[in-house]
């Protein structure tokens, strides 16, 4: 599998980061930073970092069931998480949640027919004082109403083309 | 960048370089007094370090509150092996952001913490793990700790003391529980984010199975100014036992949500009253959670007399916490608030242990269906045999931070439950709209 000069490099950094030996630790890094690039972690990207870390692919399978934002399924080219954790939940959060599935027209971690949006409800993502608080793929957006996830929606879905979650 | 405007009220110590231009640059941070702490215990005997953290009793930042310099003195400085700094910027405990804040104001502020810490108990490395959602974070650090090799304020030789440290960011993948400092060693060793039994602590076998010291983010940033001004100018700032500032996320019903840095002992009715500008659409208090969603919940009445420090918390049968404050007004329904509340902890149990992981999955079908207005009279009761059946069973406190939350609110809002037996759903719902 080959992957962009930027992430081989992201990837050399991250290996010369642990004690000799502990290459292993680069693998939650090296999933996360890679379904940047790639959309998901597939099946061969599993056998390929479980290659260069030299463990096995049920190791890596292992470990990466464990942590919610490697998914094995492609996402969409905009991932829309929006938390109703308490702090959100009280500022209506919720609604904003069910707002976003009505616009989107998918629930929780699906994505649209044209592969643009997907969903997800999230837990707190550490926005408390400004929420409610949306993430789409890494970007924060604080203090969300209804009328502001439309604009942005919008906005995004005539946006020009980019990769997955960049 | 700046989210919230700060209140006059604030006591700005770790806080003090927000809103200068370009305040995570080198430059500004050299500017002002910024490596001169470094400069000065790198001067001092480590025993002093040590000694200056006790005396300005500053306690762990993440939500245990166990004092510093104390865990820092467990470090064995003469073990063979070769010892870490590890940096919690993990910060996901519900109505927490405030390591946030910290880190994309003052990046450098943490790694000179970092250097102290290291020069302290011998460490040459050091980690900063920070959650996955936090990407934008790791680049700033990034940006930041290469700023600082290139100025000579990390790697070999730093400033010709003599002194060498590596500093190095980690992402997560989003699980609450790598928070908890012994998972957070098994994420960083690339496994599955599982507790670890202790004893052994960390400061014995940590990271690498080595001596570690690991610290909350705000932690570590209160350590220059503890070397820069001494330990009794921070101790002094607080309360008798626990000295310095707390970065306070007031979030919920609020005027003016936001993060601020108050002193501890700060009175919570001013802290809501003053700087959050009173509760919102000028209803009343209902329910107060000082430091994430893990605290019991304080009501109105108790909150009277109360101020934002470790005793006066836990007098009052909660904690200080991570210092997100969560405000609830008088339409808020409570068993709402505890069914959301158990749902994050289902969420993120790791289901190592089975009183978590199987009693906060009932909980949350309990209150889901007591919300719906299914529940039953007994249930009332069985939400708070299965909480506290779960306290104090488990590897990690995950265990007692859903059970905590959840007995205070059925033991003191006992009365929002009885009302949900009317077999329709909840009749506070209508009245949670909140703009």
């Amino acid at each position: 599998m080959t992957f962009s000069p930027e992430l081989e490099a992201r990837f050399d950094k991250l290996l010369k980061s642990y004690p000799p030996g502990r290459q292993r630790s680069a693998l939650v890094p090296m999933l996360l930073y890679a379904q940047d690039e790639v959309g998901c972690v597939s099946d061969e990207l599993i056998d390929e970092i479980a290659r260069r870390l030299g463990v096995t692919p049920l190791a890596v399978n292992e470990v990466m069931s464990y942590y919610s934002m490697l998914h094995r399924k492609p996402l969409g080219k905009y991932h829309v998480q929006v938390c109703t954790n308490i702090s959100c939940l009280l500022n209506d959060g919720d609604k904003l949640y069910e707002h976003a599935c009505k616009k989107l027209g998918i629930g929780h971690k699906e994505v649209t027919a044209d592969g643009t949006f997907s969903l997800e409800e999230v837990e707190c993502m550490g926005a408390c004082s400004w929420a409610p608080a949306i993430q789409v793929n890494y970007d924060f957006h604080h203090f969300v109403t209804p009328e502001k996830l439309d604009q942005l929606l919008d906005g995004l879905k005539d946006g020009p083309p980019g990769g997955p979650r960049k | 960048m700046l989210y919230n405007e700060p209140s006059p009220l604030e006591t700005k110590v770790l806080s003090r370089r927000f809103g200068l231009p370009n305040s995570a640059s080198i430059d500004t941070y050299l500017a002002t007094e910024g490596y001169q702490a470094f400069r000065k215990a790198a001067g001092m005997k480590p025993e002093q370090i040590i000694e200056e953290m006790k005396v300005s009793n500053l306690r762990g930042r993440g939500g245990a509150g166990f004092p510093a310099g104390m865990k820092w003195s467990f470090v064995p400085r003469n073990s063979p092996k070769p010892k870490y700094i590890v940096v919690n910027g993990d910060e996901s405990e519900p109505g927490t952001c405030k390591d946030r804040v910290l880190m994309e104001n003052d990046p450098h502020q943490l790694i000179e913490g970092t250097l102290i810490a290291g020069l302290a108990v011998d460490a040459h490395a050091g980690y900063i793990y920070i959650r996955g959602e936090y990407r934008y974070l790791i680049e700033v650090m990034d940006k930041a700790i290469a700023e600082a090799y290139e100025k000579g304020w990390l790697g070999k030789n730093i400033q010709g003391t003599g002194f060498d440290f590596d500093l190095y960011t980690h992402t997560g993948a989003g699980a609450y529980e790598c928070g908890e400092e012994s998972a957070l060693l098994e994420s960083l060793e690339g496994k599955r984010g599982i507790p670890r039994i202790r004893p052994p602590f960390p400061a014995v076998v940590g990271a690498f199975q080595c001596p570690t010291v690991l610290n909350n983010v705000e932690t570590y940033c209160a350590v220059p100014a503890i070397i820069r001004d001494g330990g009794a100018a921070f101790a002094a700032l607080g309360v008798p036992k626990a000295g310095g500032t707390k970065m306070t996320c007031l979030t919920g019903h609020i005027n003016k949500p936001g993060v601020y840095e108050l002193k501890l002992g700060f009175p919570v009715k001013q802290m809501i009253e003053e700087v959050g500008g009173g509760i919102r659409m000028g209803r009343k208090l209902k329910a107060f959670i000082p430091g994430g969603s893990s605290c019991p919940v304080l009501t109105a009445a108790e909150v009277e007399g109360a101020t934002m420090d470790y005793d006066s918390m836990g007098a009052r049968k909660t904690m200080l916490g991570s210092g997100g404050v969560i405000i609830m007004d008088d339409h808020t329904c409570m068993v709402k608030a505890a069914l959301r509340i158990m749902r994050f902890y289902a969420h993120e149990s790791c289901g190592w242990c089975i009183p978590c992981r199987e009693g906060t999955t009932w909980l949350k079908k309990i209150l889901e269906r007591f919300h719906q207005g299914g529940g039953t009279r007994s249930d009332i009761d069985l939400i708070g045999d299965i909480s506290r059946n779960m306290l104090g069973r488990t590897f990690c406190p995950l265990g007692d931070a859903a059970a905590m939350p959840t007995l205070s609110i059925v033991e003191k809002f006992r009365q929002e439950f009885e009302d949900h037996l009317n077999g329709k759903p909840c009749p506070y719902e209508h009245e949670m709209v909140t703009a």
